[in-house]
């Protein structure tokens, strides 16, 4: 069970998913409460073509990243102002247009070898300055969330009423979307392009299933998260699969447990607490 | 003493893109008033609401909304799947005083406590949003409103849905909040509802009539407020409004 820690990688590789996990699994419960699972996933390919270019320019990937995501934003917006288009085929065009940009681009005979690593992460091999970034990713993510939940919490709860309530609902959503943003460009380098979304929706779509309070949804997302990031690499570790896509696989197993276990507990917190016929 | 009015409003006209929706819409509403707003769907009423919640600005005329304001809505289908108590929502009433970096701490939430007990649900504070019944979602709503300490409360259309002990609860909570100085505002489609109330603003596109029920209220009114949607019963002189569409 310590086999794996002996090796420095697998160490580096575990502090990697857990920065990751406690980033995700937080940002993740506001995804899912606010319903931005598509955005996040097209967020997270729009984001493919500044990778590439920043891997054939030999520039750290964060560089490509950050203008990539913004390109992208951009786009979007300004896609889904043409009038009779909604913000989701907005959406769709553009990251299909980007993602073929970004294949394109990898596919041209200049691409350097390892490429595929933007697509499916390299989480066994994270640099300091990737394991830098990861930490720094979580105390941004984190004390931006702690900041904001009161205003997240109503703004998703009731956006019509959010204004009256003091918390401007589209200012709120905006800094989610860009903490949001920060987090995949720094998640993508251990997760891959392609399986990066699976931290930000399912540990939090699995916590959804054994609560109903957000406090103790968070902290279960989180844990999940950082199980399944470290269950991951142990299957890695030991059937030689690959990093990434073990990862997403673990977060896929736990929520598949969550769902039963989440029915079980509704059955019986229900079974104790009839439902009461009171008058309204 | 006559009391300074809540909400004044003269010539108002509100809309989307600058294309007035509503226009000529001219009423007051004083402390303690419940005043009943009638009108089909598509007629305006949610336009109006958002007006006076500072959510639109007038295309046309004056609007002066002299305390704050708080609605309640109808629950939406996503509110019932949201990881929230009834205290939790309450309590959100307490942001607009907070700034922004700051959650509701324990003093707001003993104070949301206070306004559950105030709209009877003390005893659920602690029960999932989504577990609640209409009626008691609604009250938990109304809670958050007294946490806002709102003198003005708009209310959309709160008792579809509701049967008929949570309706005639409601109501009697609606009474207990004018009588302390508020303003009520109520959508609804309720006729009878309305005529118990203190004014009734009838509203499709245009403001139609506005004053006491018992002076405004009359045939031609309803038809010109509700066009064909007016049916007279068989074998009665009570006349009923066909069921809105909700989609």
């Amino acid at each position: 069970m310590l086999e794996p820690l002996q090796d420095e990688f697998m160490r580096r590789a575990m502090i990697e998913v857990t920065s990751i996990g406690i980033a995700g699994g937080g940002l993740g419960c506001w995804v899912v409460l606010y319903r931005l699972s598509y955005a996040a996933e097209s967020l997270a390919h729009s984001i493919f073509p500044g990778l590439v270019l920043a891997a054939l320019t030999g520039l750290p990937l964060i560089v490509g990243g950050i203008p990539g995501i913004v390109a992208a934003a951009l786009a979007i917006a300004a896609a889904s102002r043409i009038p009779g288009v909604s913000r989701e085929v907005a959406i769709g065009v553009v990251v299909t247009t980007l993602f073929g940009l970004g294949v394109l681009l990898a596919l041209s005979p200049d691409s350097p070898p390892g490429l595929q690593e933007i697509l499916f992460g390299d989480i066994l091999g994270p640099t300091d300055a990737d394991l830098a970034a990861a930490a720094v990713l979580t105390v941004v993510v984190g004390g931006g969330l702690l900041l904001l939940h009161g205003r997240l919490l109503a703004g998703g709860f009731d956006p019509g009423a959010a204004r009256s309530l003091g918390a401007s609902p589209g200012r709120t959503e905006a800094a989610l979307l860009v903490l949001l943003a920060l987090a995949i460009v720094v998640a993508v380098q251990g997760l891959g392009n392609l399986l990066v979304v699976a931290v930000f929706v399912g540990p939090a779509a699995a916590a959804r299933q054994l609560t109903e309070r957000i406090v103790p949804m968070i902290a279960l997302a989180v844990a999940i998260a950082v199980l399944a990031g470290i269950a991951g690499l142990y299957l890695s570790y030991y059937v030689g699969t690959a990093g990434g896509a073990s990862v997403a696989l673990a977060i896929l197993a736990f929520y598949l447990l969550a769902l039963p276990l989440g029915r079980l507990l509704s059955a019986r917190c229900e079974k104790r607490t009839p439902v009461e016929a009171t008058i309204g | 003493m006559r009391s300074e009015p809540l909400i004044e409003a003269s010539g108002l006209a509100v809309g989307y893109n600058g294309e007035p929706v509503i226009s000529g819409v001219g009423f007051s509403l004083a402390p303690g008033e419940r005043m009943a707003l009638l009108g089909p769907n598509g007629g305006g009423k949610t336009t109006l609401l958002r007006a006076l919640l500072g959510e639109l600005r007038p295309l046309g005329g004056e609007l002066r909304v002299q305390s704050r304001c708080a609605t309640v809505p109808q629950t939406e289908r996503s509110q019932l799947d949201y990881p929230v108590s009834a205290l939790d929502v309450a309590a959100m009433g307490a942001l607009s005083r907070l700034p922004w970096w700051r959650r509701p701490g324990r003093r707001e939430r003993e104070g949301a406590m206070e306004a559950l007990r105030k709209v009877g649900l003390g005893d659920l504070a602690e029960e999932t949003f989504g577990k609640l019944s209409g009626g008691q979602r609604q009250r938990v709503l109304i809670a958050r409103s007294l946490v806002q300490d709102a003198r003005i409360l708009l209310l959309d259309e709160p008792f579809s849905g509701l049967d008929r002990p949570s309706s005639e609860g409601l109501e009697a909570l609606v009474e207990a909040l004018a009588a302390e100085g508020r303003g009520v505002m109520i959508a609804t489609h309720d006729l009878e509802q309305a005529r118990r109330w203190d004014s009734v603003l009838c509203l499709n596109r245009s403001q139609v009539v506005v004053g006491p029920p018992e002076e405004v209220l009359d045939l031609a009114v309803l038809e010109e407020t509700y066009g064909g949607a007016i049916v007279e019963l068989p074998g009665s002189d009570a006349r009923a409004i066909l069921p809105p569409h909700h989609h």
